[in-house]
């Protein structure tokens, strides 16, 4: 037993159990925001230490591997970190005006230590209690806006859909445990009689209940709604750490567990991707709402990781981490964005967003930076990314993903650039919007990495190749 | 007759079909949540049964059960609190009234 090395999990649980004693310690009519600084503090140090995680000797287990703490995990964990520190950054005003607050601090913790549990699982044990703490944990989270209608029938479509999938993912997990007789990945890789009818039908429910968390087109129904009517913070957080989790864990799963069955995954993976990169890009033209836009471009970006996916190789693999961290890094900034919006001017409609750089030009710039990345225009990191994902699955063979891939982005140009003309012409009211210092800290970290990465990407290419290499040998 | 792996298979996958069914097609909130609860049942069924038909015993079927059981409490009392939440905001618990966003 050496707990060392879940080490970050138990910080994480600790701070949230420690925040939800404080919360009852203070008086009531107190604002809760030094919890935010706890979090935030805490969470940076916990982030920090683990770049000295990284190793090039073998990987260590917990309990007999159930928990794998690699390289790969490891970043993944300080993406998770970077996700909800950025997060907690921008939404402190946010989440002042809620009730509850310090319940949402912790309950955000919760699902952070699911998703990090995610990221470490090597066994379908772990990974069904890290899938069901990060769920239960964004139910909760999604119908934190009480008073708004719309955010329990959020919350309530999610929670059916989720326990649905999580249902599906079960009874894949139980088939599979009849053939391969184990729960552990590396088990189940090596035992033939897993080939069986029994076996594959299992592979396929467990893929499904993994493509419901990954909002892949035809399992998406549930995305946009819950997206729009969640409180805007906990959106940013479903686009950023519930799909990359879900991603890390699909990875590990196909490539450790499902591994003889690999290649016949794949020409199935390239069809969900060009119909998710296709269907996703073109839901988003016609909305109205920035939130819901943001939902459908996020099944998009699934779409353009799944590509990476599709390449099975070490460049694919870095090209889908390399890609979820500038996710992250341009959602944050849009979230921000669409955060304070939402809190001045009460909605997140496209009028909302009229003349926002005469209002506020910090957030008008950001947004505009953080959409560009998304839609893979050079300077910014995301043509990097898309660069590196379409190389490597066009190597693969798969030169009509690339191309499929290529065409969809040039067309989310289009209603990328439609919020940008929206915020940049229009009469102002002449309002100005104050912006905070955590505000102005969170989209000048996440703007300010964007540019960097994409100018130069060499050196967040350098931890994930590093990250890649524990991985697929 | 004895009774084999293969009833409890058939009985597991036929409970799956009617929780998954009863989702489809019931209305009321409470009614879907009681299917969830059918569906993750019936996979519990399955675990135990695999895990007691297996060719060297081991216990790490039932172990799942034991999760799996604690994990679908949760889920409904979640479920349940969302699902009072839900009648405050529009009074009423049939999902199809529930259609304020669109698109």
């Amino acid at each position: 037993m050496n707990l060392y090395v879940i080490y970050p999990e138990i910080t994480v649980l600790v701070l949230a159990l420690a925040l939800i004693i404080i919360d009852l310690l203070l008086p009531s009519e107190e604002t809760r925001r030094p919890l935010g600084y706890i979090t935030i503090l805490v969470l940076s140090i916990l982030a920090i230490s683990l770049f000295w995680q990284y190793h090039l000797t073998i990987s260590a287990y917990f309990y007999q591997g159930l928990f794998y703490y690699d390289n790969y995990a490891i970043f993944f964990k300080q993406l998770f970190l970077l996700a909800v520190i950025l997060t907690v950054l921008f939404s402190l005003q946010y989440i002042d005006t809620m009730k509850y607050s310090s319940e949402f601090y912790s309950m955000i913790l919760f699902a952070l230590t699911g998703m990090m549990i995610l990221a470490s699982a090597n066994d379908f044990l772990t990974f069904f209690i890290g899938l069901e703490l990060m769920t239960i944990s964004f139910y909760a989270l999604s119908g934190f806006g009480l008073t708004n209608k719309k955010s329990s029938e959020a919350a309530i479509k999610y929670l059916i859909i989720g326990s649905l999938s999580t249902a599906v993912t079960l009874y894949g997990i139980s088939l599979i445990y009849g053939t391969a007789h184990s729960f552990d990945f590396a088990v189940v890789c090596k035992n033939p009689e897993f080939f069986s009818a029994l076996g594959i039908a299992g592979m396929m429910m467990i893929t499904a209940g993994i493509f419901f968390k990954m909002s892949i087109i035809p399992f998406h129904m549930w995305a946009p709604d819950t997206y729009e009517g969640a409180p805007v913070p906990v959106t940013g957080l479903l686009a950023m750490g519930s799909k990359a989790a879900a991603i890390a864990v699909f990875m590990r799963i196909l490539f450790e567990a499902f591994f003889p069955a690999a290649d016949y995954f794949m020409p199935v993976l390239a069809v969900f991707s060009a119909i998710c990169m296709i269907g996703g890009n073109i839901a988003a033209m016609k909305q109205k709402n920035i939130k819901r836009m943001l939902a459908y471009s996020s099944i998009a970006q699934a779409g353009y990781m799944m590509v990476g996916i599709c390449a099975a190789s070490p460049q694919g693999l870095k090209g889908v981490l390399f890609y979820a961290f500038l996710y992250v890094l341009a959602n944050t900034g849009a979230f921000a964005v669409v955060t304070v919006v939402a809190l001045e001017k009460k909605g997140t409609d496209y009028e909302q967003f009229t003349a926002l750089s005469q209002s506020a030009p910090v957030l008008a710039m950001v947004m505009s930076v953080s959409l560009l990345s998304m839609a893979g225009i050079p300077p910014t990191a995301g043509f990097a990314g898309k660069l590196y994902l379409f190389m490597a699955v066009v190597e693969h063979g798969y030169l009509w993903l690339a191309f499929v891939g290529f065409i969809m982005s040039m067309l989310s140009v289009y209603y990328y650039l439609k919020v940008v003309r929206v915020m940049y012409t229009g009469k102002s009211d002449g309002s100005t919007i104050t912006i905070s210092g955590a505000v102005r800290a969170a989209v000048l970290i996440s703007m300010t990495a964007t540019v960097v990465f994409g100018v130069w990407p060499q050196y967040l290419s350098m931890l994930t190749d590093f990250a890649a290499i524990t991985f697929l040998r | 007759m004895t009774i084999g792996i293969t009833h409890f298979l058939i009985i597991s996958a036929a409970l799956f079909c009617i929780g998954l069914y009863g989702i489809l097609i019931k209305r009321n909130l409470f009614s879907i949540l009681m299917c969830i609860e059918l569906m993750l049942n019936a996979v519990n069924i399955n675990l135990v049964a695999f895990n007691h038909f297996l060719p060297t015993p081991n216990l790490s079927g039932q172990l799942m059960v034991l999760f799996s059981i604690t994990v679908a409490a949760a889920e409904v009392a979640v479920g349940l609190a969302l699902i009072f939440r839900v009648y405050r905001d529009f009074q009423t618990v049939n999902i199809d009234k529930l259609n304020s966003m669109k698109g």
